[in-house]
């Protein structure tokens, strides 16, 4: 599939929006502006982004506790998400989530969740849902290869393949559930090849190649808007950090975080675009100039912005 | 005596339970190479080995499964479960499995089951990594629920938990197992029995039961009340909430004529209602002020320092309500 240049830019421009976030986010974690618990996406950003790209503004996207990549590529505001992380009134929550509990219904982000797994079925329900209303909606499920362990893993999948319904489901296997290797937890080489289970197509793609995943993302995205079911895609990728921040990761060989590091798809992007002369030096420096400064605004917002009321813990528990 | 911590303690519970028993045995994800989340129970699995601490796939419902299998058939498996909220995934195991086929198989099994869990707010993880849900829990007619507030406590009882014949859930609250205070604990071994409440100090004026990291909270609020006021609380922490000293408690009525049940639940459904109904019940007599409760509001626990803190019960949030019935 020839991807027009312009369509390129924007993939490489996207990846390092989410890069440059998360830096920024690791940084304010560190210096104690972010309370709690943050997942990065570093070493990732390929699959969200390559993803994503084939949704509409109305499609939805099912998210995970390692999301923030998941909602800059749907069109997120990185200063309502910064501001979220630092739990001021003006994030996307009102600071009531954080960085694991963001949603923004209105650019089809239907949330994220610190249950594992949990946001399977209700990907299915979403399908269900655009289903039934006759319009032509797809969702991306996002979950790692842990998730793929839980129940509902096989539950939403297969209701979702019963019942034919629009949703791409997207494995970002980083071949780690925090400590426990896929070596230990899966009992066949790849999560896709479970689909056979579902009789639905099983894809397993190159996730730290955005170009990979964009035309698997795009095949698949265009079976479920023609109405014709679900598919499985399995991203092999890596997180490039800790579990979470604060994590040193030591279970991993460090042979292996080297080999992918190595494999950076952010930096390996640029290149090849360099070399594709779709993009140059000095572009890729403002793309990059572009995003630091996007992300020092955010943070500059999320700092000045009020922390909720305290009262405001009573409120939204009901409609 | 040495000083250990409540992480420490929990190690050397299960590491001397499974020296002890061959039975014993954990399974829970990253209970492995990486000893738990915080490293609790590192070096045990270079000492038993991985069919003995065995990490398992991201799969709740599965680990209790598994676990249950284990126990009716001559193994003591030891669940870590991580978070409380977690439970959630493996409902069924708790509710319907473990905890209902001793009684519907006429008595015929024993379910020599543990399975420990953090719980508790404090830590800015919000609604899906915070809950205290103990109230739900002692609806379950089945199970043992212990609910530590210190180290010495959480290693005698814990060694207590493992050798029971029942499904047992240990509740580590977070604040204790990241930053709790130290406990002066003995070389030798000790167990402490379920059901025996700690009274964990004296005074005439008011009861106060408090579970967990609301025992450390309720001890400062005590010193500040005494200073200031001079009214004397009297602690009690029931270390065991299923099964429930009551006697301890409702002697304690019996002097103060005075009680606050401090606990970081939502209200409703509580284990604070339950010892509230208890006294109301078999203390009507002795009371000389109504009964109080201090918990969470009804509300899921919110993110961030400004409304975890709105939330979560406190020293000042039990004074005011002590205040209220002196
Ligand atoms: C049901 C449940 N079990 C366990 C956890 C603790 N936990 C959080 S993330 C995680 C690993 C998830 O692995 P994966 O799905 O591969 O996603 P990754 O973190 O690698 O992106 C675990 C065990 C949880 N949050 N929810």
């Amino acid at each position: 599939m020839a991807i027009e240049k312009e369509k390129l830019k924007e993939l490489y421009r996207t990846m390092v929006r989410i890069r440059r976030f998360e830096e920024r986010v690791a940084r304010e974690f560190a210096e104690g502006n972010i309370p709690g618990s943050v997942h990065l996406y570093i070493g990732e950003e390929a699959v969200a982004t390559g993803a994503i790209a084939h949704l509409r503004k109305d499609d939805y996207i099912m998210s995970t506790h390692r999301g923030h990549g998941h909602l800059i590529a749907k069109g997120g505001d990185p200063r309502l998400m910064m501001a979220e992380l630092f739990a001021k009134k003006t994030g996307y929550c009102l600071g009531k989530g954080g960085s694991m509990h963001i949603a923004s219904l209105d650019i089809g982000m239907l949330g994220a969740a610190g249950i594992v797994g949990s946001g399977i079925p209700i990907a299915t329900g979403a399908g269900l849902s655009a289903k039934l209303r006759g319009t032509d909606q797809v969702t991306i499920c996002f979950f790692g290869d842990g998730a793929a362990n839980i129940g509902r893993f096989h539950e939403g999948i297969n209701l979702a393949s019963v019942w034919c319904l629009p949703v791409v489901f997207v494995c970002e296997n980083n071949l780690w559930a925090v400590s426990v290797p896929t070596s230990c937890s899966l009992s066949v080489p790849n999560v896709a090849d479970r689909a056979a289970g579902y009789g639905i197509p099983g894809v397993v793609v190159d996730g730290m190649d955005v170009m990979a995943v964009y035309e698997a993302a795009g095949e698949a995205v265009a079976r479920a808007r023609r109405g014709e079911g679900p598919t499985l895609i399995e991203a092999k990728t890596y997180r490039f950090r800790g579990h979470f921040e604060g994590d040193a990761g030591t279970y991993r060989p460090k042979e292996e975080v080297e080999e992918w590091l190595k494999r950076d798809p952010v930096n390996n992007f640029k290149e090849k675009l360099i070399k594709m002369k779709v993009l140059t030096e000095k572009e890729a420096e403002e793309i990059d100039q572009a995003a630091r400064e996007e992300m020092d605004e955010a943070v500059k917002f999320a700092l000045e912005s009020p922390f909720p009321e305290p009262e405001e813990a009573l409120k939204n528990v009901y409609s | 005596m040495r000083e250990i911590n409540f992480r420490q303690a929990i190690g050397e519970a299960l590491d001397e339970e499974m020296a002890r028993d061959p039975s014993v045995f954990i399974l829970g994800e990253d209970v492995g190479k990486m000893g738990g989340l915080m490293g609790e129970i590192g070096g045990l699995y270079e000492k038993y080995g991985v069919d003995r601490v065995r990490d398992t796939p991201l799969s709740e419902a599965a680990i209790l499964g598994a676990a249950i299998g284990a126990a009716i058939t001559g193994m003591r498996p030891i669940a870590r479960m991580r978070f409380a909220d977690f439970l959630g995934v493996a409902w069924d195991e708790i509710m319907n499995q473990m905890t209902k086929m001793k009684y519907m198989f006429g008595g015929k099994i024993k379910m020599p089951l543990t399975m420990d869990a953090l719980t508790g707010a404090g830590r800015r993880q919000a609604a899906q990594h915070s809950q205290s849900i103990e109230g739900m829990l002692m609806s379950i007619p089945g199970l043992k629920i212990v609910l530590p507030s210190n180290a010495y406590d959480a290693k005698g009882l814990l060694k207590t938990a493992i050798r029971d014949d029942n499904p047992v859930i240990f509740l580590e609250h977070k604040m204790l197992m990241w930053a709790g205070p130290k406990s002066q604990v003995p070389e030798e071994e000790y167990l402490i029995p379920f059901g025996q409440a700690n009274i964990v100090r004296e005074g005439g004026d008011v009861t106060v039961v408090a579970t967990a990291y609301m025992v450390t909270r309720a001890l400062n609020a005590a010193e500040k009340l005494e200073k200031e006021k001079g009214i004397s609380l009297e602690i009690i922490d029931p270390r065991t909430i299923v099964p429930f000293d009551k006697e301890t408690v409702l002697n304690s009525v019996k002097k103060t004529g005075r009680i606050v049940i401090f606990t970081e639940e939502c209200q409703t459904g509580s284990f604070a209602a339950q010892v509230a109904a208890i006294v109301a019940d078999e203390a009507f007599d002795y009371l000389d002020a109504p009964v109080k409760r201090v918990n969470a509001p009804d509300t899921p626990v919110p993110y961030g320092v400004v409304l975890e803190d709105f939330w979560m019960p406190n020293e000042e949030k039990l004074i005011k309500a002590v205040e209220e019935i002196v």
